[in-house]
């Protein structure tokens, strides 16, 4: 390794440094005013490489020359920023005051409506964007030759830094941005138009987004997987800089930048490990960042099931379910037991989120990571150890329990959106792991073979056999819940500061609360490896995530037993319309929106809350 | 022996001293307010007895004991119970549950996983909501109290805990008049009867005049008097510390017990 060697690869990861943080400038700008964490930034970033990789090379077809090279990206940029206009009145302005579960999961729906939206305006190939005229010659620093666009790029960062920062300075538009990133409220109080200042905030924020999408059509091919995979990489750089801060941002997207250039020659396919244990790191040591503040807000978390009185018909209803579900073998074929299986499953998975975010307050983002453990401890027993099933669904469970344990440990000392953010990172860690290790995980595919014993190969059995371990996971977690350990839980969701003074060991509980909803999701996803028969890494992924928090929101986080019927009614949909359109994710995302809009109860809890209203 | 006793507390945030050699003491039976303009450092020495901030330097010795360094749960289980300037009960449980929660907890059973946690000391919970009037409402959820009730709640709660020494910040903040004499009624016949020790803070006068023992004046961080309702009425440093503050002038002028 020699000093020219050392130089390019510093020179690498500027450039990348420098197109992370244009992107990841615009998330934190949108956060420390509308205090919403958008998680479609990443599709504003795809559609500006979209539009880019269309329109420039019509713009250099009718004048060839750099000054419309740029002049289209910087066109594009502006088509994306009027995209983010759109954004905001239509929807974000309509969530300032929700529950940020809420904020995260609607703009996780528009994230669908894009992926759908993409794909059928731009085709479903990627397009490569043309070169930069100008800059198509790599140039030689100490022998060796240098791409010239990502010298530009490495510019780009600090150009694009100092607009922000003379905006932000200069104008009476920064003023307000940077007074409202302090103290939204009293912006509002001094008569200020909150309605064009936040607009105005999402077109800054969309346009960053759009031009940093725009910058990358040279080096990158546009493609649908972008918008997933940047915006894990700006939340790491938002969340390490401080959200909100510009500044930290850019130090933030500098380290990573450097972390990534010269993480990949000691760990050559660890790269995203590297940087998301960067993000566990600092927020181990800075729960805020680098230039982050405490949320000052309290409370909006506070969502979630209160004390309700027992029923005393309760337990014959439940056993009366029961029994007509043990019955469902007879009538049914293989296929509806399969599709029945899998709804068992998931509301497993989707009742262990229920722990933490109904019970603990505690917003996860990354239930994935649990849910993936439990596969890939069962398939990995399988694999290597050849274990039967009734050794590896353990296993499974035991594997999701330890994560718990180990990521509940870095997360019990954040709150609010810090932790969200960090236990999305906890499952790309995780997703990365399973996707570069080939060696051990089999990488993209994964792990095969995983097949419950002859005798209980059968469809019939298996789900017997599932409506067991699911019945007993969940009479445990009810008992869980309606015990002290649960209450406790609760008492600190609902004030910290009086669980403290009543002797209540708050970050004990909720590292057990980890524990405990780690091991019921690792045994839902151990039950799934085997129904499948297969494991693969979109078991950890963020779309597995969102499945879980979708069923709990359809279902009512207010209402105990909502996750159950979210999970059969999202199921239940998928397995008949998907089949029928090319739009599921849209449909899927526009009914996330609708849900978070009009229904936040769920439909549990809109049934309960209209019968108290009544009586 | 001493109560409370707290020694040369300092705290600094930045360059601002908030609070500067401040020493107080409690003693079993008494109440003991702690007042002074805003901006005078109350809620620092406050938070600083009750754990929620650490003292840069000084003490505080409970029973002789030292709990300087001790974190808020350790403080409540060596006796110190606590409300809040805003009051901090857990709205999403019935009134009941709230009182069976600091008995769960004062009872180390916080991590059982089993039996209900709502049948569990309902009859000693009952008892302490009927110390402090409330048992009519011991099925309702903590959420649709009148704010008063819910102080009344966080009193209950504080109680559970058997504590030695009661803290409280600004009691009857947020109250109507009427209530604010009924809470500070039950606070001075809890004390009485129980020996409690309490350490309370409050903007009203009439409450501080009405039922502190003692009354202790802080200003810039320091404590500049100390004694008697009647000798703080006459103390000439304490009225000019007040002047400009005409929410605590008016009736330090003017009221008489």
């Amino acid at each position: 390794m020699d000093l020219s060697f050392i130089l390019i690869q510093a020179l690498n990861g500027l450039a990348s440094a420098s197109s992370l943080f244009i992107t990841a400038c615009g998330l934190t700008l949108v956060f420390g005013v509308t205090r919403i964490v958008n998680f479609a930034h990443g599709s504003l970033y795809m559609v500006g490489a979209y539009t880019a990789a269309t329109l420039v090379p019509r713009l250099l077809e009718m004048s060839y020359g750099p000054a419309t090279f740029w002049a289209g990206i910087v066109l594009s940029a502006l088509v994306v920023g009027l995209i983010g206009i759109l954004l905001e009145i239509l929807l974000l302005r309509r969530i300032y005051r929700a529950p940020e579960l809420f904020q995260l999961l609607a703009t996780f729906g528009v994230v669908l409506v894009f992926q759908d939206l993409v794909v059928q305006i731009f085709g479903p190939q990627d397009i490569l964007g043309p070169r930069a005229p100008g800059l198509r010659q790599p140039i030689e620093i100490l022998g060796r030759r240098f791409p010239s666009y990502e010298l530009a790029l490495i510019i780009a960062g600090p150009i694009v830094l100092g607009a922000v920062w003379l905006l932000l300075r200069r104008t009476r538009f920064g003023i307000l941005v940077r007074a409202a990133t302090q103290d939204r409220d009293m912006v509002a109080a001094l008569g200020v138009n909150q309605a064009l200042l936040f607009t105005g905030t999402l077109f800054c924020g969309a346009f960053l987004a759009g031009l940093g999408g725009a910058l990358q059509i040279p080096r990158v091919a546009a493609n649908t997987g972008m918008d997933l995979s940047v915006i894990a990489e700006c939340f790491v750089v938002t969340v390490v800089g401080g959200m909100g801060s510009v500044p930290g941002a850019f130090l933030a997207a500098l380290i990573i930048g450097q972390l990534q250039a010269f993480g990949i020659l000691i760990f050559p396919k660890s790269t995203l490990v590297v940087v998301f244990l960067l993000m566990a790191l600092v927020l181990a040591i800075r729960p805020n960042g680098f230039f982050g503040r405490p949320e000052a807000t309290g409370g909006s978390h506070v969502v979630g099931i209160a004390s309700r009185a027992p029923v005393r018909s309760g337990p014959l209803l439940m056993i009366a379910v029961l029994v007509v579900l043990a019955a469902l073998p007879l009538i049914a074929d293989p296929y509806l037991l399969k599709v029945a299986t899998e709804i068992l499953i998931l509301a497993l998975f989707a009742f262990s989120l229920q722990l933490l975010i109904g019970v603990g307050g505690l917003v996860s983002f990354g239930h994935a990571a649990f849910f993936g453990l439990g596969a890939y401890g069962a398939a990995l027993a399988v694999k290597w150890l050849e274990a039967s099933m009734f050794v590896a669904v353990p296993s499974g469970l035991l594997l999701a329990g330890a994560g718990g344990a180990l990521i509940g440990a870095f997360l019990v000392r954040l709150s609010g959106i810090y932790l969200a953010m960090m236990t999305l990172a906890a499952a790309q860690i995780l997703y990365a792991v399973a996707f570069q290790w080939v060696d051990v995980t089999g990488g993209d595919n994964g792990i095969i073979g995983v097949w419950p014993p002859a005798w209980a190969g059968p469809r019939a059995i298996y789900y017997l056999l599932t409506l067991a371990v699911t019945a007993i996971a969940l009479f445990g977690l009810t008992r869980l819940i309606d015990a002290p350990f649960g209450y406790a839980l609760r008492a600190a969701r609902d004030s910290e500061p009086r669980a403290e003074s009543i002797g209540l060991a708050v970050r004990r509980h909720r590292w057990l609360a980890f524990v405990a909803a780690g091991a019921g999701a690792g045994l839902a996803g151990a039950l799934y490896a085997f129904s499948r028969g297969s494991v693969d890494p979109s078991l950890l992924g963020i779309p597995t995530s969102v499945d879980a928090l979708t069923m709990l929101l359809l279902g009512g986080i207010q209402a105990l037993t909502g996750p159950l019927a979210g999970a059969a009614v999202l199921h239940a949909l998928r397995d008949w319309i998907m089949p029928l359109t090319p739009f599921w994710r849209l449909l899927l995302g526009l009914s996330i929106i609708t849900m978070v809009l009009i229904f936040p109860r769920g439909l549990v809890g809109t049934v309960f809350h209209g019968r108290e209203e009544r009586a | 022996m001493t109560l409370l006793e707290a020694k040369g507390l300092r705290k600094a945030f930045g360059g601002v001293v908030a609070a500067r050699d401040v020493s107080l003491t409690v003693e079993r039976g008494e109440m003991v307010a702690l007042i002074g303009p805003n901006g005078a450092g109350k809620s620092t020495v406050f938070n600083m007895i009750g754990g929620q901030l650490r003292a840069d330097a000084g003490s505080v010795l409970l029973d002789g004991v030292a709990i300087t360094d001790a974190t808020p749960q350790d403080r409540f289980r060596k006796g110190i119970g606590r409300t809040f300037q805003v009051a901090q009960a857990f709205l999403s449980m019935t009134v009941l549950e709230n009182i069976q929660m600091a008995l769960i907890s004062r009872h180390r059973e916080a991590l059982r996983l089993w039996t209900p946690a709502r049948e569990r000391y309902r009859e000693d919970a009952l008892q302490l909501l009927a110390q402090v009037g409330m048992e009519g409402t011991a099925n309702r959820s903590c959420a649709e109290l009148a704010y008063g009730d819910v102080k009344r709640v966080e009193l209950a709660i504080a109680l559970a805990g058997d504590p030695k020494l009661i803290l409280m910040d600004e009691p009857t903040a947020g109250m109507a008049p009427a209530e604010r004499s009924a809470l500070m009624e039950l606070t001075d016949t809890m004390t009485r009867s129980r020996r409690l020790g309490v350490l309370f803070t409050e903007h009203d006068m009439d409450v501080v005049f009405g039922h502190a023992d003692r009354v202790l004046v802080l200003l810039g961080g320091q404590i500049i008097a100390s004694g008697p309702p009647e000798e703080i009425r006459r103390n000439p440093k304490v009225r000019e510390a007040y002047l400009g503050d005409t929410h605590g002038l008016r009736p330090l002028l003017t009221s008489s017990p």
